[in-house]
This record gives structure tokens, sequence and C-alpha cells, in this order.
């Protein structure tokens, strides 16, 4: 390989990327988002989707969902990066225990008339999305599933008359009967 | 309830900040005063507990507690302003999060009700410093002082240490609340650095290094952080095992260069021994290091038979860069211990005498060889000479960053941990000068000498000062080379001999320097001069400048090229131009 002529030993890698859901339980304190995120981006590493709010308002505990993509090894590092984090009390892979429930809420707008408006709800009946807002010409679907369920939702609604989509994020738990 | 004003926990948040600082037992904090602290100065006035050693920049106050800290293993404290003396703690609280220095550092903020309306002198202290410590507060209510000060002193020098800072409203410093002494609820829940290390991996280790045929230890600075013991431990392992060991930049003292075990320091510019045997092993245990890119050269070809063995108290730096068969979390020191005890209790020392004459050869290449010369002072050999005329004293040693840190690291021999204060992750030029300071107010009757560069120095030259006002007696060692050495070496070798802006033009007159600041000043350029002057310059017990005037062209060997593996190390004596364009060899693109 041709190293060009720098101070750094420059390197590919060419390992495959996977893609990850991380837990992280945290202490809901000023600037614990801003700590998260930064270490996202100061590092380098993918933010796919990432949710967040207080789950236990007395012990004061918010719970982040972060979906992410990257090479194991640097999966393994963005888990040890969290965990070291003062606030952060335990970080786990959702992905790694094979036992977890995804899920994700959007709110999908169309605007259409006649055959268009029909169709819209029919799917909107097999995909068990709820109608929230209605117009004469527009609808508001509530949806909720895995992202590929919602993508999909969304890829039909393109062509008849999608407006806007408003995504939560993926909000994770475990099956069974243990907490985190 | 009592009447409060006879509380004597009752107190304003200045007050608190002083005496969280008497309860965690420091005596000397380094800092510069302004508008959003002067209610913290007030009290510092009054009262004798605490000494405030007032430097001239705060970049300086940072690494003075740096050199403070590194130099004690205990915290630094620092004490700066709003707006542009928290901007000015970025660079030390950057380098003392790189080396694993614990740091606390009080800034004051403007008012709570002027937060986030750009008011004189406000930053987004908390914002700017968050990248750049282990972890950072705001403190927006007096009651919430006296915890988070003393969870800053825990946060600080637990675990793997670090700078923390805690941001303080200048409101907050005025209003009067309940002060409690340090206690064990201070600490976020969350925060439980583990100390011992799981009891399988011990065994695995030990049953790797009882096996090994050609094994290495490469410690680093984390045996130092972890204290006396870990240092202790190491050396009977080393003892107890006979293994040869090798240590990064950061870790040097904690085995003796005297030692012979001692392969000398490894990596881009260590010794050929060390990084041979580190490249050729079967058994590798690192401890306290984390295997940056100075020390791996390309991580595809980084030992590439060895069986790799981590000791770390941060488990993200394991598998970072390079994948271990077995790591190891936890505090080294205690670690160590049990390798110890389960080695000793079922091991035998191995036979290693065939690696033992591989590395005789090895280290037979004598890599650290310069020509020596009557004519000009080699910087290799001003160390050298440095080194002889400190011997036996109790001296410290802070550097720049530049040739003559490598120079510094490879010729002068460190016996003890804890000597040897140099900026390895962050390399900041500008650091061994308020280190010195800060190292010097810590034990002011040793000998401290920062081994500088011509251009380093001029970056925080003005604590010259500080250390006249304080009768502070640190030696700068200027190797004088009227270049920015390392930056030229890097032209020369990777960039076509294009000297682009690495001249240093223009150089002050260092003896006139010294004398207007009140300090002494030596100069020196012939090799028999040398020893008469360095004698001058630790018997006086002023601050001196020496300006040591070396040949000016010298570059730093041994030396491993760009993208290359630690067999392919440049020694100096193939170092022509010829082998030198070869093994830089690798087109033109500039990076
Ligand atoms: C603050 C800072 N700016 C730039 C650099 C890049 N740099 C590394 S070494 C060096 C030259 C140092 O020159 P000098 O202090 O004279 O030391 P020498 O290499 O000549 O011994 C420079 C500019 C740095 N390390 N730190
Ligand atoms: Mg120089």
């Amino acid at each position: 390989m041709n190293q060009p002529a720098s101070a750094y030993f420059i390197e590919e890698r060419h390992d495959p990327n996977e893609t990850h859901t991380l837990s992280v339980l945290v202490q809901n304190e000023p600037g614990v988002l801003a700590r998260v995120i930064g270490l996202f981006s100061g590092r380098g590493y993918n933010i796919e989707s990432l949710t967040v709010s207080e789950t236990e308002s007395q012990k004061h505990l918010s719970r982040i969902t972060i979906v992410t993509t990257g090479t194991p090894m640097v999966i393994e590092q963005i888990k040890h990066q969290l965990d070291r984090m003062i606030p952060v009390y335990r970080v786990v892979d959702m992905t790694l225990t094979r036992r977890s429930i995804e899920r994700e809420l959007a709110m999908v707008k169309v605007r259409g008339q006649g055959e268009h408006r029909v169709e819209a709800l029919r799917l909107a009946d097999a995909f068990r999305a709820r109608v929230i807002d209605a117009t004469t010409e527009s609808f508001v679907f509530e949806i909720t599933g895995n992202t590929d369920k919602i993508n999909q939702y969304i890829d039909l609604m393109r062509p008849l008359g999608l407006v806007e989509v408003s995504r939560t994020g993926v909000a994770a738990i475990g099956r069974g009967p243990e907490g985190m | 309830m009592s009447d409060k004003s006879h509380d004597p926990n009752q107190m304003t948040g200045a007050a608190m900040i002083v005496r969280a600082l008497i309860d965690h037992g420091v005596t000397d904090i380094f800092g510069y005063p302004g508008g959003a602290v002067l209610p913290i100065y007030d009290e510092i006035f009054q009262q004798s507990e605490v000494q405030h050693i007032l430097v001239r920049h705060e970049q300086g106050a940072g690494h003075a507690a740096e050199g403070y800290a590194r130099s004690t293993g205990k915290p630094g404290v620092a004490l700066v302003t709003s707006g542009p003396g928290a901007t000015n703690m970025v660079t030390p609280l950057t380098d003392a999060l790189m080396d694993s220095i614990p740091l606390v550092c009080i800034s004051g903020q403007v008012p709570t009700h002027l937060i986030g309306n750009d008011a004189f002198q406000e930053c987004d202290t908390v914002g700017i410093t968050r990248p750049c410590t282990k972890h950072n507060w705001l403190v927006r209510d007096v009651n919430d002082l006296a915890k988070v000060l003393h969870e800053a002193f825990y946060v600080a020098t637990s675990g793997r240490p670090g700078p923390v800072l805690v941001d303080v409203p200048k409101d907050v410093q005025f209003a009067t609340g309940t002060y409690h002494p340090p206690r064990k609820s201070d600490v976020h829940r969350s925060y439980a650095p583990r100390v011992k290390g799981d009891a399988t991996q011990i065994r695995k280790a030990v049953a790797l290094l009882a096996n090994a045929k050609r094994p290495v230890i490469y410690s680093g600075g984390g045996v130092i952080n972890s204290g006396p013991e870990a240092t202790r431990l190491l050396r009977e392992l080393v003892e107890v095992t006979g293994f040869p060991i090798t240590s990064t930049l950061m870790g040097l003292g904690a085995y003796p260069a005297s030692g012979k075990n001692w392969l000398g320091m490894l990596g881009m510019h260590g010794t050929y021994e060390a990084n041979m045997t580190m490249h050729d092993c079967d058994v590798m245990l690192c401890v306290g290091a984390r295997f940056d890119d100075r020390i791996t050269g390309r991580v595809d070809a980084f030992s590439p038979g060895s069986k790799k063995i981590h000791i770390d108290i941060d488990p993200s730096s394991i598998n970072k860069n390079i994948r271990v068969d077995v790591p190891i979390i936890g505090d080294c020191g205690n670690i160590l211990g049990d390798i110890l005890q389960v080695f000793k209790a079922e091991a035998k020392k191995p036979d290693i005498k065939a690696w033992w004459q591989q590395i005789a050869q090895w280290r037979a290449r004598n890599s650290l060889y310069y020509r020596k010369s009557n004519d000009v002072i080699l910087p290799q050999h001003a160390i050298q000479s440095l080194f002889e005329a400190t011997r036996g004293k109790d001296t410290y040693i802070t550097t720049e960053v530049g040739q003559h840190q490598m120079w510094a690291a490879q010729f002068f021999g460190f016996e003890e941990p804890h000597r040897w204060m140099t900026s390895g992750g962050l390399g900041t030029m500008g650091y061994g000068l308020p280190a010195a300071v800060g190292v010097q107010v810590a034990h002011p009757d040793s000998l401290v000498i920062d081994i500088a560069g011509d251009a380093s120095v001029q970056m925080t030259m003005q604590e010259m000062s500080t250390a006249v006002q304080y009768e502070l007696p640190i030696k700068i060692f200027i190797l004088n080379n009227q270049y920015m050495g390392m930056v030229r070496q890097w032209q020369q070798l990777l960039h076509g001999n294009r000297l682009s802006h690495s001249y240093s033009e223009a150089l002050p007159d260092f003896v006139k320097l010294a004398e207007a600041y009140g300090g002494v000043g030596i100069q020196v350029h012939k090799p028999g001069d040398l020893d008469g002057a360095i004698q001058e310059m630790i018997s006086v017990k002023r601050p001196v400048l020496f300006d040591c005037r070396v040949a000016a062209l010298e570059n730093c060997f041994p030396m491993i090229p760009s993208g290359k593996a630690h067999n392919e190390m440049l020694l100096p004596e193939q170092a022509n131009d010829e082998a030198t364009a070869k093994a830089f060899a690798g087109g033109k693109a500039l990076v």
C-alpha cells in the first residue's frame, strides 16, 4: 500500500458495518443528552435514531435509545465510551440480547381526493394506522411499529399524496419479566 | 431548628469553595482573578491555609496544576474567571484528559440570570469544556455546591483520573447556603469504577505468562497513576518472572532505567530492542497503557504473533486499537498484586534464556548512537551531561514538545515514578515551563528542570515571572537548535526538505530575557563549556534560562517511519539520504 507522507499511519479498515440498538439508562440532569450526542459527534460515530425521555421521574432516570451503525470494534467502543460517562447507569446492547422489541411511532400526513383517499384509508387499515386528524382533503395517520414497517407504510403513502412525516425514533425494551 | 446565623456550616458559596479545598487537603492552587471570581479571591485573601499562586496566563495555571498533580499523585487545582479565563483553560484540560491527570478547575461564571444573554465575559464554559473534561458541572444553587465540589474531587482522582471543571456563577458565590464535609453520598450512583480484576481472567493471564517463551511487559502511565504500590508490584513482577520490560513515554520511571530488564522506551522514537521485542514476542503483558498510534505503528503489523494481556481501569481502552486476548479491567496495582500471587503460587520462572540472547543482539545495534563532536554540542550529549550532573540528586524533569522531548525520554534515565512530567497524548508545546512551576511549588527544595525547545518555551515564557515572584528556582534547559526541530525533521523526511515556517527566526536573546524577568541567563556554545555551565545552573538558587546552543540540523532517531511496522525502524547509522528516502518512500500526497 502506498502510504502518503504523513505523521499518522493512514489505514483503511474494511470490517463490515452492523446496526445495533442501544438502551442507555442515565441520570436526568442538565446536559446529559448533550454529553451523549457530543460523544457521538466528537468520536465520529453514527446516530441513525435517538429517542430520550424521563422514564422514572422519582429517581430522575431517563432512558435513551440509540440506533447506531459501525464495525463490531466501533460498536464495542461506543458502548464502553457511553458506559464510562459519569451520569450513565447502564448500557445494554438490545441487538445482542436478541430478545428485544423495537417500536417507533410516526405521524403521516397525506393529502388527496377521490380514489387516493379511499386507497390511503384501506392501507391504513391494513397497517393498523389510525386516523388522528382529517379534513375533506387530508388525513393524519398515526402508525406504530418497527422501523421497517413504518418505512414501508410511508413508501406506500408517497403516490397517494404524502405531505410530511414526523417520527419519534426507535424505543426498545427487552422481552420477558426482567428489567434492563 | 437552631438559629442559622450560628450554624458554622452556613456560609457563602465563595467560602464553601475555599472550605472544600481545605477539606480535600489542598494546600496550593494556581489561578488568575477576574470579575466572575472576585468573591472567591476575597475569601482566599482572608485565610492562610490555601496558598494561591498567581500565574501570568490561565493556560499556565492549568499546566502548573498538572505538574503539581503528576509529581505528587494529588489532584492539581486551578481557579479561573469566566469567558477568556475559562477558554484559556481548554488546552490544559484537554492535555490532562489525554494523559489522565487529576485536575480540578473552578471557573467563575456570570450571574445565573445573565446566563444565555451574551453577558460581558460570558461563554458556555460547560459546553466548551464538556469534551475536554472527565465531567463538568454548572452549579445554579448554592446548596448544591458542596456536594458538587466533593464529587468533583472524587471523580478527578478515582478510576481513570482526569480533569473536571466546576462552573460557579457569581451570584452563587455570593449566596449563603449550607455546607457539608465530604461524604459518600456526594457521588453519582452511576459512577463506580471497577478496581478488582476478574479472577478467571487473572488465571488465564498467569497461564500465558508462565508458558511464555518470548514475553514482554509493556507498561504505561496507568501504573504511575495507580500509585506507589503498583510501581512496587510491577518491579516485583519483573523480578519474579525475569521478563524484559519496556514502557511508553508516560510510563517512564515505573521501572528503573538502570534495571537490568529495562529495554528503554518503545514506539515511534523508542529503542530498537524495545520495538523488536514487542514485534517478535509471543506473550505481551500491557499494564496501564493504551496501544496508541505512536506506540503501535501500523496496527495490522503490530506484534503479529503474540497473545496479548491488557490491564486497564478504563474498559474503553480495551480493544480500541488492538484486539487483545485477555483483557482485565480494574486498577493495575490491584491486578498486578493478584497476578503475582497466583504466579508465585502456581508457576515457575520460565526459561527465556534464548529470548534474552536475541534481545542482546538487538541491543548491540546501539540504536541510540549519535556522533559526538568537539566543536558543536549534540543535543543528545547535552541531555546525557545534564543527566550525569543530576544523578543522585532529588530531580524532577518536565519537557516541552519536540525533538528535545524525545531525546530527554531516550537519554535521561528515570529511576522513580512521578519524576517525569511531559505532555504525551496532546503534545502541548508550552507545557513544560508552567508544569515546572507547579512541580517546584510542590517540591520547593528539589531540583526541577524543564528540558525545553527554543520554539516551545516561547509559548508560555511569561511564567518565568511567576517563578521569580514566588522564588521558584526552576531551571529551563533550552536545547536551542533554532528550529522547530521536530517539524523540520518531518519536512526533511516527508516533504522534500521544504522547510516551510519551521525556522526559529528572530529568537530572543534568552540571557537578556532571563535577566529582564529577574532570573539568571546562561548561554553555552562549546561542548567543553557544557559541564561547567550545567553545574553553575544547578548551583544557582534562582530561576534560570539556560540557552544551550546545539547542532541545528540533528534529527531524532531511531524512528518508525509512518505506515511501517516495529521491525522496520530506521536506525541512526542508516539514516543517510538514500535509506531515508527509501524508508519514507510512498508518494508525495501531503496529508
Ligand atoms: C501548541 C502546539 N503547536 C504546534 C505543535 C506542533 N509541533 C510539534 S513539535 C514542534 C516544534 C517544536 O520546536 P522546539 O520547541 O524548538 O523543539 P525541537 O523540536 O526543536 O526540539 C511543533 C511546532 C505542538 N506540538 N503544540
Ligand atoms: Mg528547536
